[in-house]
């Protein structure tokens, strides 16, 4: 058993290690996702501050639940790791979803913003991508009880709902005030 | 080495932990009429404690060398989802899990059929120690010390007739003392099974202890099946039936994902599971650096049970 004070890796630490970093990959990542809401619901603009080192924390914790496992438990056998990722779809799905990180990660300085601008929202909108295949890499990769991941996917589903339900409200509105600034070109009824 | 704090209690001060254990009870009892009763669980009052009961001679021809893993290792670190999906989960759920009075049903295609209790099925066997390798289908192993006597050995007694193809093993389903069958992450109760001549293999193991102490709960206790060259899941813990029967029986595992576990669960490195690799396992207690160790075929015991399928096709047959 591996313990250090009142920690404990447990009696298989590099299982304990590669779950641990990866649980807060995901955590991370979901609180990066809450921010905008949050901030949209409350008027806690100051919120925003918080969005890019939650996410950069997030990208670090995906590096380390690789690391661990392409080292600690792959031992750095490169013709293994190529041939289980290619055969293991759950692994695949994690290998993507850390490499997508990467260019999240380094567009993440303020130059990098001002200077993509347009694209950089684009860009960035990948951290959905990201956290589909997040979550979609957890629930494979459990044996049988998937009551763990379900809850992570229902936190996710809210998190993305609440983009969905806001693209649909300002879609409304957008057209209603179309219509509104050109009267008399339509009769159509109040939206 | 000074004791920095606390009275100095001597080693005859410690309760013997059967006692321990069963103190409710004991207390209940009253000491009085119980210093009387010979059969009750204060005869562990006697000269050595009861929870080394189960020491016995070291089987050398059917133990690996391998030293075995720890008592806190084997005891902390279990699947066993009558009491939760964690790995500690059974340690810390199943205190209040009673394997004593505990009977088992013995019926099927036999002469010998039966409720029996536990105690008279195991006063007949002489028990024996076995160090045997395990593989869960994780992809993890350990070295175990095992305390108890082949199946064989117990089912002669009960005179299976031609018509018992397979043995069939069936857990305990009770929720009141088994939280985690209270989710439905399985079909309760837990079955397993055999055939006839795995069964009746001089391998295979119904283990009542482990490092001389009587099982604990976690570990499957009172009794529990140990079928080395197969997947862990196969190890079928609290037994409460054992049957002789024609078809091949149903097996938990399998039922609930049958692309992914099969009936006869035979450790084979060149059988991958659909979701990961079967070519290689972590052995529990190398620390943090140990590397993953290559997985044998028949976890090793090739040589003493490969002629039982020969001319299967064991990726067909997984």
């Amino acid at each position: 058993m591996l313990q250090v004070g009142p920690v404990t890796l447990g009696a298989d630490p590099v299982r304990t290690l590669i779950h641990e970093c990866g649980i807060w990959t995901l955590r991370l990542l979901w609180l990066t996702l809450l921010i905008t809401p949050l901030r949209e619901l409350t008027g806690l603009n100051d919120l925003q501050r918080l969005r890019r080192m939650l996410g950069l924390f997030a990208f670090f914790y995906a590096l380390l639940h690789m690391t661990a496992w392409l080292w600690l438990d792959q031992g750095l056998d490169g013709a293994v790791i190529v041939s289980e990722v290619i055969k293991r779809p759950y692994l695949a799905l994690g290998m993507t979803a850390v490499l997508l990180m990467v260019p999240l990660a380094v567009t993440s300085t303020n130059a990098m913003m001002r200077r993509l601008r347009k694209r950089w929202i684009a860009l960035h909108r990948l951290v959905y991508v990201i956290a589909l295949l997040g979550i979609w890499h957890f629930w494979w990769q459990v044996k049988k009880d998937i009551r763990e991941p379900l809850v992570y996917a229902l936190l996710l589903a809210l998190l993305l709902g609440y983009r969905v339900v806001k693209a649909v409200v300002l879609r409304r509105a957008k057209a209603r005030s179309a219509l509104a600034r050109a009267p008399g070109k339509t009769a159509a009824p109040a939206l | 080495m000074s004791r920095p704090y606390g009275p100095h209690i001597l080693p005859s001060d410690i309760t013997p932990e059967t006692i321990f254990m069963d103190r409710r009870r004991v207390l209940a009892q009253g000491l009085a009429g119980a210093l009387w009763g010979a059969a009750t669980p204060l005869a562990a009052w006697s000269a050595e404690s009861a929870a080394d009961r189960y020491k016995a001679a070291r089987n050398a021809r059917y133990s690996v060398t391998d030293t075995p893993n720890s008592y806190e290792e084997i005891t902390g670190y279990n699947n066993f989802y009558e009491f939760g999906t964690d790995k500690s989960d059974p340690a810390a759920n199943s205190r209040n899990f009673k394997p004593s009075p505990w009977n088992v049903t013995i019926d099927g295609e036999c002469e010998v059929k039966g409720s029996f209790a536990l105690e008279d099925l195991l006063s007949p066997q002489t028990l024996e120690e076995r160090v045997y390798r395990m593989r869960c289908v994780e992809a993890w192993s350990m070295v175990i010390p095992w305390v108890g006597f082949p199946l064989a050995e117990l089912l002669k007694r009960y005179k299976p007739t031609s018509k018992a193809k397979y043995v069939a093993f069936t857990t305990l389903n009770d929720p009141k003392q088994m939280p985690g069958q209270r989710d439905r992450v399985l079909d309760w109760p837990y079955v397993e099974g055999l055939r006839m001549d795995e069964a009746m293999h001089p391998l295979t193991l119904l283990a009542v202890g482990v490092y001389g102490k009587v099982l604990p709960n976690q570990n499957g206790a009172p009794l529990r099946l140990v079928v080395p060259w197969k997947y862990g899941f196969k190890g079928i813990k609290s037994i409460v039936r054992i049957s002789f029967v024609e078809q091949q029986p149903r097996t938990s595992w399998s039922h609930s994902a049958p692309n992914e576990y099969g009936f006869y669960a035979n450790v084979n490195p060149a059988v991958d599971h659909p979701r990961w690799s079967q070519a290689s396992e972590r052995h529990i207690g190398g620390g943090l650096l140990a590397k993953r160790q290559a997985t044998l075929p028949f976890n090793g015991y090739g040589a003493e049970v490969a002629s039982l399928y020969q001319g299967m096709d064991l990726r067909r047959y997984f």
